[in-house]
């Protein structure tokens, strides 16, 4: 089982991810550490596409690395294009955190359904009766374009409106329109 | 000389296909992977690099913010303005099912999804266009050696 060549592909993913991010930590150059964060998307992308989650690796993969990494890169261009060297008495606080926080997913992992079992909770309840419901109620042949945009339609209109107000609340904070220009006249 | 001729060729090749496959990826979405988000955020990517090469000043000039403030609002009543005419078709808010009569082959709800999609797609492209410009728009742009 554990010789699964899609099994072996989640693993290395995985493990690069896990080497991507400790490289974030680690690293001083603010520039390499952006780039970086686009690359541990792209590998976060191709994780959720073998776990065949393909609208979310989509989107991962243009968020994540696209979107972000370049509104990144601005605000990096606000200030410095190197880290502080951080003192090791904070490092030992952050370390503690992660320490609890990371035993108390632990603790909790037992809890969790088997990978793919057919009574974990997204697979028995509604999950079920969207799939056994779509192909009559909506006629479309992606089910999650189904979910989205008419079973759930209430909570995408939710998201439009966060989205739309994430851009108010930057145009507030930051201004917008022809500012630049009329400072350079 | 152009220090950036390379650049410049490439994505002059490269924009045109980013915005086809992002309409792909919108008006494909009942098909396949993809919607408004993922295409809105694709669309404005081709913005994007093309500031980021071009510079500022001839991205707003191709899209002018205006537009994108335009977009953002016209978006979200887009949205919210199918729900409110499925009220008067004698449906819940959101409910596609009356929007066409062609009740057999599901019409309603194809209708009903794309336009959702659209305002979604109006919204996205716009508010990531807002945000970067507002970011990008407070730096001069990069100089050269920082390439």
């Amino acid at each position: 089982m554990i010789f699964d060549p899609t099994q072996i592909l989640d693993y290395t993913l995985l493990v690069l991810m896990l080497v991507v991010g400790f490289a974030i930590v680690r690293m001083r150059n603010l520039f390499a550490a952006v780039m970086l964060t686009g690359v541990y998307s792209l590998l976060c992308a191709a994780w959720f596409v073998s776990e065949d989650a393909v609208d979310v690796a989509f989107t991962e993969a243009a968020v994540g690395a696209g979107i972000s990494t370049v509104l990144m890169l601005g605000a990096m261009l606000l200030t410095a294009r190197e880290a502080d060297p951080v003192s090791v008495k904070r490092h030992w606080m952050a370390f503690l955190f992660v320490l609890v926080a990371g035993g108390a997913l632990l603790f909790a992992v037992p809890d969790m359904p088997v990978y793919g079992s057919i009574e974990a909770p997204v697979n028995a309840h509604v999950g079920a009766e969207y799939i056994a419901r779509t192909p009559e109620d909506i006629a479309v042949p992606n089910m999650v374009t189904a979910v989205l945009a008419s079973y759930r339609g209430f909570d995408t209109m939710g998201e439009t409106m966060v989205i739309f107000a994430a851009a108010l609340a930057v145009m507030l904070l930051l201004g917008f329109g022809g500012k630049k220009k009329e400072d350079q006249e | 000389m152009n220090p950036h001729l390379i650049l410049r060729v490439v994505s002059k090749l490269l924009i045109p296909m980013i915005v086809v496959f992002g309409f792909y990826v919108q008006f494909h979405g009942d098909y396949g992977a993809g919607g408004g988000f993922q295409a809105g955020v694709i669309l404005a990517v081709a913005v994007i690099l093309y500031a980021l090469i071009y510079g500022m000043d001839a991205a707003r000039a191709a899209v002018p913010p205006s537009w994108a403030k335009w977009g953002a609002a016209a978006g979200a009543l887009l949205y919210m303005g199918v729900g409110v005419v499925t009220l008067f078709t004698g449906g819940n808010f959101l409910d596609y099912d009356g929007l066409h009569p062609d009740y057999a082959h599901r019409a309603g709800q194809h209708i009903g999804i794309l336009l959702v999609e659209l305002g979604v797609l109006m919204t996205v492209v716009s508010v990531m266009l807002i945000i970067f410009y507002a970011f990008a728009g407070r730096e001069p742009d990069m100089s050269d050696e920082e390439w």
